[in-house]
C-alpha cells in the first residue's frame, strides 16, 4: 500500500500540479502554440516551393528539393535545432542584437517541418489527375495559373489529414527547443514541467505538461479522422438521372 | 444558339515524336470557317495527339497551325488556346468548383471581368446547355452526360473560334451519348468550326463536313462524308469502316 501510495505521490501529486499549472497555461501554452504554428505557416510555405521544385521540369530544382527534403528527414529533429540553434545564433546575434535562441528554434522547426511537408504537397499535387492541368492549359491558362487555380488547391484539400499530423508532430517537436536554454517567459510546455520536475524532484509537473499535450493532440487526432472521412466520402448529394430526352434550351430545365 | 465569330483552321504536315515513337507523320488538316470535321480512325493512330498538337497543348516537331491563313506557331501559346476551345472524354472540369464558377473562372481570371459579369455570362452559357438551374452544384453530383455539357459550356464561354472535341462521348453512358451529341449538332449547325475527334460515325457521318481517317500517323483518306461511308477508297478505311459499323 506505501508503494502505490508512493506512485500516486510521484505521478498525480495534485498539489504539485496545481502549482504549475498557471505557467503552464501563461506561459508554456502560449509558447507552444506559437513555436507550432509559427513553424507550421512558415513550413507549409518552404514545403510549397519545395514540392512545386519537386515537380518541376527544371532537372535542377528536382534536385536541390530532393537533396534538401533526403537531409532533412533524414536528420534527428534535435540535432538540427541544436545545430541551427547554435551554430547560427552569432548571426541571429548580429540581426536581431539579441541572444534569444527563439527565434532559430522556429527556424529549425520551419526547416525540418518544410521537408516533410514539401513530401505531402508533392505528394498531393501529383496525386490529381493530368486531365485537370490539360484542361485549364487548354481554357488558356499559363502553366503557373493553372497549378495555382486548379491543381494545387486540390492537391492540398487531399494531403489535409497528412498536413494536420504534421502539425501534430511539430507541436511534439517544439518540446525540442528547451535544449536551446530559453529565457523564463520563452520556455514552452515540456521546458516549464520539467523544471517544476526538477525544482521539486516530483514528477507530476511533468504529468501535468503531458496531460496538456494531450489536451492539444487528441482533438487534433480526431479532426484528422473527422476530414479524412469527409474527404472520402464527399458530400451526400444525390445525383440525378441526365435529362437526355430535352438535352437543349429552355425544354431542358424543367 | 447564339451566333458565333469562328475561324478557319489549318494544320500543314504535323510531325511528332515521343521519343522513337513517331505520332504524326506529316498530317494535313484543313476545317473551313464555320464547318465541322470529324476525325476517325483506330485506338492509337494519333487522333487525339492531332488536337493537342493543332492548339499546342503539345508543340509539334515540325509543321504549321494556321488560324485564319495566319501561322500560330510564334504566338503565345496560352492566348492561341483562349481562342480554340477543347472538350475531353473525361469531361476535366474542377471538381473543387462550383459548375459556374467552372464556367466563369477563365472569364475572370483570363477575360478579367468582374465577377458579377462573368457569372451573368456563366449562367447564359449553362441555359443554352441546358444546365443553369445546376449552377450551384459540384460536378460530382452531375450525372456524366450534365458534367459533358458543362464542359462544353466552360469552353464555350471564353467565345472561342474554334471548338475541339476529344473522343466526348466516349465516357458516356449510352443513354446519356445523344444529350451531348445533340448538342454538338447544334452547334456544327450554328455555324462553330468544329474538330470532332470521334467513334461516334452516325454523327460523322451526318453532321460533319468533312471527314478524315488516321491510322498509324498518317492521313490515309478524307473527304466528304459521303464519300467516306460510301465509296472508301482504301482497304485500310474499308477495313476499319467493316469493324466499327
Amino acid at each position: 500500500m506505501d508503494l502505490l501510495e508512493q506512485l500516486a505521490d510521484t505521478f498525480f501529486n495534485w498539489e504539485e500540479m496545481a502549482k504549475v499549472i498557471p505557467a503552464l497555461l501563461a506561459v508554456g501554452l502560449p509558447n507552444t502554440l506559437i513555436l507550432a504554428v509559427a513553424s507550421g505557416i512558415f513550413g507549409s510555405l518552404l514545403g510549397l516551393l519545395l514540392a512545386m521544385m519537386g515537380i518541376s521540369r527544371n532537372a535542377g530544382a528536382r534536385w536541390v528539393a530532393r537533396i534538401y527534403t533526403d537531409i532533412f528527414r533524414g536528420l534527428p529533429a534535435i540535432l538540427v535545432i541544436l545545430v541551427i540553434g547554435i551554430g547560427l545564433s552569432p548571426i541571429a546575434r548580429e540581426i536581431t542584437g539579441s541572444r534569444n535562441p527563439y527565434p532559430l528554434g522556429i527556424l529549425a522547426l520551419t526547416l525540418i517541418a518544410a521537408a516533410y511537408i514539401g513530401e505531402i504537397f508533392r505528394s498531393g499535387i501529383q496525386s490529381v489527375e493530368k486531365g485537370q492541368l490539360e484542361a485549364s492549359r487548354a481554357l488558356g491558362f499559363s502553366y503557373g495559373s493553372s497549378m495555382r487555380l486548379v491543381v494545387v488547391p486540390q492537391g492540398i484539400r487531399r494531403v489535409l489529414p497528412a498536413l494536420v499530423n504534421q502539425f501534430i508532430s511539430l507541436l511534439k517537436d517544439s518540446s525540442l527547443v528547451f535544449m536551446l536554454g530559453l529565457a523564463a517567459s520563452d520556455r514552452e510546455i515540456f521546458r516549464i514541467g520539467n523544471d517544476a520536475m526538477a525544482n521539486t524532484g516530483n514528477l507530476s509537473p511533468l504529468v501535468a505538461a503531458g496531460i496538456l499535450y494531450l489536451i492539444l493532440t487528441v482533438p487534433l487526432t480526431h479532426f484528422v479522422n473527422f476530414i479524412d472521412n469527409r474527404l472520402r466520402t464527399g458530400r451526400p448529394e444525390k445525383k440525378e438521372p441526365d435529362e437526355a430526352a430535352a438535352p437543349i434550351g429552355k425544354g431542358a430545365q424543367a | 444558339m447564339t451566333e458565333f465569330s469562328s475561324g478557319t483552321l489549318t494544320g500543314k504536315n504535323l510531325h511528332l515524336s515521343f521519343g522513337q515513337n513517331h505520332v504524326l507523320r506529316g498530317i494535313d488538316l484543313h476545317v473551313e470557317k464555320g464547318t465541322t470535321a470529324s476525325v476517325i480512325g483506330p485506338s492509337g493512330s494519333g487522333k487525339s495527339t492531332l488536337l493537342r498538337v493543332m492548339n499546342r497543348l503539345i508543340e509539334p516537331d515540325q509543321g504549321d497551325i494556321l488560324l485564319d491563313g495566319r501561322s500560330v506557331l510564334k504566338d503565345n501559346p496560352d492566348e492561341l488556346r483562349q481562342r480554340i476551345g477543347m472538350v475531353f472524354q473525361q469531361f476535366n472540369l474542377f471538381p473543387h468548383k462550383t459548375v459556374a464558377d467552372n464556367v466563369s473562372l477563365a472569364l475572370r481570371k483570363l477575360r478579367k471581368l468582374p465577377k458579377d459579369q462573368a457569372r451573368a455570362q456563366a449562367l447564359e452559357q449553362l441555359d443554352l446547355v441546358g444546365l443553369k438551374h445546376k449552377a450551384d452544384v459540384r460536378p460530382a453530383n452531375l450525372s456524366g452526360g450534365q458534367q459533358q455539357r458543362v464542359a462544353i459550356a466552360r469552353a464555350l464561354a471564353m467565345k472561342p473560334e474554334v471548338m475541339f472535341f476529344d473522343e466526348a462521348t466516349s465516357a458516356l453512358d449510352p443513354e446519356l451519348v445523344k444529350g451531348v451529341l445533340a448538342l454538338m449538332t447544334d452547334l456544327a449547325k450554328g455555324g462553330m468550326t468544329m474538330v470532332v475527334v470521334t467513334h461516334e460515325m452516325g454523327f460523322s457521318r451526318n453532321v460533319s463536313d468533312t471527314v478524315t481517317f488516321m491510322d498509324a500517323g498518317v492521313v490515309v483518306e478524307s473527304g466528304p462524308p459521303e464519300q467516306i461511308f460510301t465509296a472508301p477508297g482504301t482497304d485500310r478505311l474499308k477495313g476499319f469502316l467493316s469493324d466499327v459499323l
